[in-house]
């Protein structure tokens, strides 16, 4: 079943087109993997898709309603996560009442809501520092705070963006990890991933994205032999 | 793993220390005890005054501490309540009881009619709007003759101490229980706020809009409700303090000094936390009466040289305000290592 459908949207700054025209589906409980190089307009594809910035034209529809032009909130309370490339924690709270401000939303009952934060915390495998502020946190712990408060909404779709993007090399394995136990759970996920190793590993489908296009779409297999992907991105990742 | 997950929803949700407990617990008593000493009526109005502000303090928290959004024009709540109660007083005879309602309910719908378009400006701006509207009531009540125009309102004695309209000529021990009891209720109505789920989303709001909209939070909508709660803190004690002063005059309860004095009190005691506006009142109040006392009078401005030096202290040493001073877990929330 689709869970999200995505038709011809596109969303210009100025005179630079960052997204241009891009449509693709998402099958419920999959991962589907965007990849592209910086600029590509992935960031902008999920301030779209969730309404944080406004799309010029398209279509989104999540399990078949429009949620084209909905705000941000309206979004979410539909069911659709996210997290972000520039981690924004509540810094001056703590791990535990980020998560809880999360959970909120589908449990008022402020000890069961305590509870229910507590187990993702777990599942992100955090608890022992529940009571540390998010500004203390390392940033690979940031990154599972902010996994933790997504999931807290209780998304059917959950969008992450670079979930490994800025940690170190110890830590991307524990967060892979997470990634596909999170699937396990049946949440779809969307990820932006610059490491195309992790992509090819956890993803369902890929999108190839440059310059604001799209340019393959598929399994990970056949997005490895895309010539035009390697030309745009694997072949300088290569290189590099 | 499991065991520690179980051992982390054991723990109680709040840290209650009954070390704090019971010197609150006594701080109360102490309170009420007081004017049983035989006060003399400048420390009836001291205490009175520092009542008044640390919930005039407390409503400015809850919309800049809570929902980070700075107002300068909060004096315009107060003066709303001054007026209230003392108009309906005059013109219809409505016991100020009733009418502190009046003035809360008018404060709350002049918190919407402000807040939906303004609250949508981020920051500074919001900031600059509320101080020009603030302006703007004193400057209308100035003028509107209805309610006394620039010579304010003359609040019609009573020939004795009634209860009924909230008079007291022969003592102020009954305006230091009135006051006493509303800074009980406020703080404990703001005290219960902050531990709610509105508290908590409040705080997402104020450390970040764009990740709280991500959580299903309609940021504009929280930040007029805590607009709301905030004004409606505010207008009691305009109606208090008119009923206390009884003669009430736009540049009196319209004043900038009033919307200042609330966010210097919070910054000092220290903001976004229940405890700080009392303990910003409790010493800045002093301070300032005073100061008035020993280096005001004919003297110039002598007192507020020396308050502003206070502030400057404070801002560049303990930006977290004097609760910082007070170790973390003791007051708030617990935190384990």
């Amino acid at each position: 079943m689709k869970i999200l459908s995505v038709e011809n949207l596109s969303r210009s700054f100025g005179g630079i087109k960052a997204n241009d025209n891009i449509s693709f589906d998402v099958e419920q409980g999959t991962i589907l993997g965007i990849i592209g190089p910086n600029g590509a307009g992935k960031s902008t594809l999920f301030d779209l898709i969730t309404g944080y910035t406004k799309a010029d034209n398209g279509k989104v529809q999540f399990f078949e309603k429009n949620i084209f032009g909905l705000s941000p909130d309206k979004i979410s309370n539909l069911g659709v996560g996210r997290t972000f490339q520039k981690l924004k924690p509540f810094a001056d709270q703590t791990l535990l009442e980020n998560v809880m401000i999360g959970a909120f939303v589908k449990e008022k009952n402020i000890k069961r809501a305590r509870d229910k934060a507590l187990e993702i915390i777990d599942f992100v495998d955090l608890v022992e520092k529940r009571h540390h502020f998010a500004k203390e946190l390392s940033t690979g712990q940031r990154k599972r705070l902010e996994m933790a408060r997504a999931m807290a909404i209780e998304p059917k779709l959950l969008l992450m963006d670079e979930v490994t993007g800025g940690v170190d090399q110890k830590t991307i394995p524990g967060l892979v990890e997470l990634i596909k136990k999170l699937k396990k759970t049946g949440v779809t996920i969307i990820t932006i991933e610059h490491n195309i190793n992790i992509i090819m590993e956890i993803s369902d489908n890929v999108l190839a994205l440059d310059q604001g296009q799209r340019i393959a779409f598929g399994p990970p297999k056949e997005i490895q032999k895309n010539k035009q992907v390697i030309d745009a991105y694997l072949g300088t990742f290569d290189a590099a | 793993m499991e065991s520690k997950l179980i051992a982390a929803k054991s723990e109680p949700l709040w840290n209650t220390n009954n070390k704090v407990i019971s010197i609150v617990c006594a701080l109360v008593v102490l309170l009420f005890t007081l004017p049983l000493f035989g006060l003399n009526s400048f420390y009836l109005h001291l205490f009175i005054m520092i009542f008044m502000h640390a919930v005039m303090a407390q409503s400015w928290n809850v919309i800049a501490g809570f929902s980070g959004q700075i107002s300068l024009g909060h004096g315009a709540f107060f003066g709303i309540g001054a007026y209230a109660t003392s108009f309906f007083y005059m013109q219809y005879g409505i016991t100020p009881w009733i009418s502190i309602f009046f003035g809360m309910f008018i404060s709350g719908i002049f918190a919407i009619l402000i807040g939906i378009p303004m609250l949508r400006l981020s920051g500074h701006y919001f900031a600059i709007a509320t101080l020009l509207i603030g302006i703007s009531f004193q400057v209308v009540f100035q003028r509107w003759d209805l309610v006394g125009a620039a010579s304010g309102l003359w609040v019609t004695m009573t020939p004795e101490d009634s209860w009924i309209a909230l008079q007291f000529h022969s003592s102020k021990v009954p305006y230091y229980y009135v006051f006493l009891i509303f800074f009980l209720i406020t703080f404990f109505v703001v005290w219960l706020l902050s531990r709610s789920k509105l508290g908590y989303r409040l705080r997402a709001v104020r450390d970040d809009p764009q990740a709280a909209l991500s959580l299903c939070i309609n940021v504009s909508n929280y930040k007029i409700i805590a607009y709301v709660i905030s004004a409606m803190i505010m207008a009691p004690m305009g109606s208090l303090f008119a009923q206390y002063i009884l003669i009430i005059d736009p540049d009196r309860v319209f004043n900038i000094e009033i919307s200042i004095i609330v966010l210097l009190i919070t910054v000092l005691g220290g903001i976004g936390n229940v405890w700080g506006p009392i303990i910003g009142a409790s010493i800045l109040i002093p301070i300032s009466e005073y100061s008035r006392i020993y280096l005001g009078g004919t003297g110039g401005a002598v007192d507020l040289i020396f308050y502003g030096l206070i502030l400057m202290i404070i801002c560049i040493f303990r930006p977290n305000g004097l609760i910082s001073f007070i170790p973390k877990d003791i007051l708030e929330r617990k935190k384990q290592r």
